[in-house]
C-alpha cells in the first residue's frame, strides 16, 4: 500500500510534467472519439465538445491553473500552424472542381461574409450589447487570429474577440449540419463552404471528418472569409461612422 | 516523413517571414497554404521521379495531420471554457447571437450556393 502523503507528492511531481496534460489532452479525445463513433456520427456528440468538456472539469476541480495546462498542451497546439499549412494538399487536388464554381464561390463568400458581419450588427444592438464588446464579436467567423487582428484595429478587445471565436466554430460544427438537413441541401460543396465560411476552422475539421470536397471547400471558404471579414469589417463600420 | 515534415514547416516559416516583411494582417500559416498551392500548381508540369515522389510524401503526411485536424482545438477551446468569466453577465445574450448569426450563415451561405452551383451544372450539360 502507497501512503496518502506519498500519493499525494506522486500527484504534485506529475501535474507538474508537460507531460502530463498532453497525456489527459490525448486520452480525453480519445473517449470523445470513441463516443462519436459509437453514436454513429451524431453531430452533437462533437468528440472535440467531449474533450474540451473533461479537461475543463479536471482542471476547474484540481483547481490548475490554464498556463499550467497550456504548458503541455502548447505541443498541440503548435501543430495547428503545419494542419493550416496541409489543407494546400486537399485544395490543390479540388483545383479543377474550384476553378469550374468560382463565380459561385466568390457570390457565396460576398454574401456570407455580410451577413454573417450584419447579423451579429443587428442582433447585437437588438439586445443592447456595448459598443466594445460588439466590436469584439463582429469578426467572429473569421479565423481566431485574423479575426483578432481587424479587432484591436476597430476597438474591441482581442482576447474577448477569441472567446467568441471559438464559441462561434463550436455552435457551427455542432449544429451547422442540422440547418443543412433542414434545407435538404444535398451539394457536398455547398454545405462544406457554409461550415467553413461560418464557422472557420472548427466547421471545417467538422466537414472533413465526413466528406473530402466538403472538407476541401470548407477550407477554402475559411482562408476566403478570412480575407474578406479583414476587408469588410472596417469598410462597413467606415461606412456607418463609427470607426 | 521527415522530409514532407520538413516541407511543410518551411512553407509556414516562409508565410511568417512575409507576413512580417510585408506587415500582412493575414496569420503566416494561411500565407503558407497559399504559397505551397501555387508551388504545387507551378511544379504540376514536372514529372520526374523525384519531384511526384516527393509530393506524394507531402500529400500522405498531410493527409495524415489534418486526420486529426479536430483534435488540434482542444488546448484553445479549453482556454475559452476556462475564461468565460471575460463575458461576465453578458454570457447567455452573447451564446444566443452567436447561435442564430451562425446558423443563419451557415443556412444561407450553403443555400445560394447549392443553388447557383445548381444553374452552372446544368448549363455545363446543354452545352
Amino acid at each position: 500500500m502507497i501512503e496518502k502523503d506519498k500519493l499525494y507528492s506522486i500527484w504534485v511531481y506529475l501535474q507538474a510534467e508537460p507531460l502530463f496534460w498532453l497525456t489527459l489532452t490525448i486520452g480525453s479525445y480519445l473517449i470523445g472519439d470513441y463516443l462519436y463513433r459509437r453514436s454513429k456520427l451524431f453531430p452533437l456528440v462533437n468528440p472535440v465538445v467531449i474533450s474540451i468538456t473533461i479537461v475543463s472539469l479536471v482542471l476547474i476541480n484540481l483547481n490548475v491553473s490554464y498556463e499550467r495546462y497550456f504548458d503541455g498542451a502548447k505541443f498541440i497546439h503548435f501543430m495547428l500552424g503545419p494542419a493550416t499549412v496541409a489543407l494546400a494538399i486537399p485544395i490543390y487536388r479540388k483545383f479543377k472542381f474550384i476553378q469550374k464554381e468560382a463565380l459561385s464561390i466568390f457570390v457565396s463568400l460576398v454574401v456570407g461574409s455580410l451577413f454573417a458581419i450584419i447579423s451579429t450588427f443587428a442582433l447585437c444592438k437588438i439586445f443592447g450589447i456595448s459598443d466594445q464588446l460588439l466590436f469584439s464579436m463582429l469578426p467572429r467567423s473569421a479565423t481566431a487570429p485574423i479575426a483578432m487582428g481587424v479587432s484591436e484595429l476597430i476597438g474591441g478587445i482581442p482576447s474577448v474577440t477569441a472567446i467568441i471565436t471559438l464559441l462561434t466554430g463550436i455552435v457551427g460544427a455542432s449544429f451547422g449540419t442540422f440547418a443543412l438537413d433542414l434545407l435538404k441541401l444535398k451539394d457536398m460543396a455547398a454545405r462544406g463552404f457554409g461550415m467553413g465560411l461560418a464557422s472557420h476552422g472548427i466547421g471545417t475539421a467538422r466537414a472533413m471528418s465526413r466528406n473530402e470536397t466538403a472538407g476541401v471547400f470548407a477550407a477554402l471558404a475559411l482562408g476566403l472569409n478570412g480575407i474578406a471579414t479583414a476587408i469588410l469589417v472596417p469598410l462597413l463600420l467606415k461606412l456607418l461612422n463609427l470607426f | 516523413m521527415l522530409r514532407s515534415i520538413f516541407i511543410i514547416f518551411f512553407f509556414q516559416l516562409m508565410g511568417e517571414a512575409i507576413k512580417k516583411i510585408f506587415e500582412i494582417r493575414i496569420p503566416g500559416p494561411v500565407i503558407g497554404l497559399i504559397l505551397l498551392l501555387i508551388t504545387l500548381i507551378l511544379l504540376k508540369r514536372i514529372k520526374t521521379k523525384s519531384v511526384s515522389n516527393l509530393k506524394k510524401e507531402v500529400a500522405d503526411t498531410s493527409t495524415y495531420i489534418l486526420r486529426y485536424l479536430s483534435f488540434l482545438f482542444v488546448p484553445i477551446g479549453v482556454g475559452v471554457v476556462m475564461h468565460f468569466s471575460y463575458l461576465e453577465n453578458n454570457l447567455s445574450k452573447v451564446l444566443f447571437i452567436v447561435f442564430i448569426s451562425t446558423i443563419l450563415t451557415i443556412g444561407i451561405t450553403a443555400f445560394l450556393m447549392d443553388r447557383m452551383n445548381k444553374i452552372i451544372n446544368k448549363n455545363d450539360r446543354k452545352r
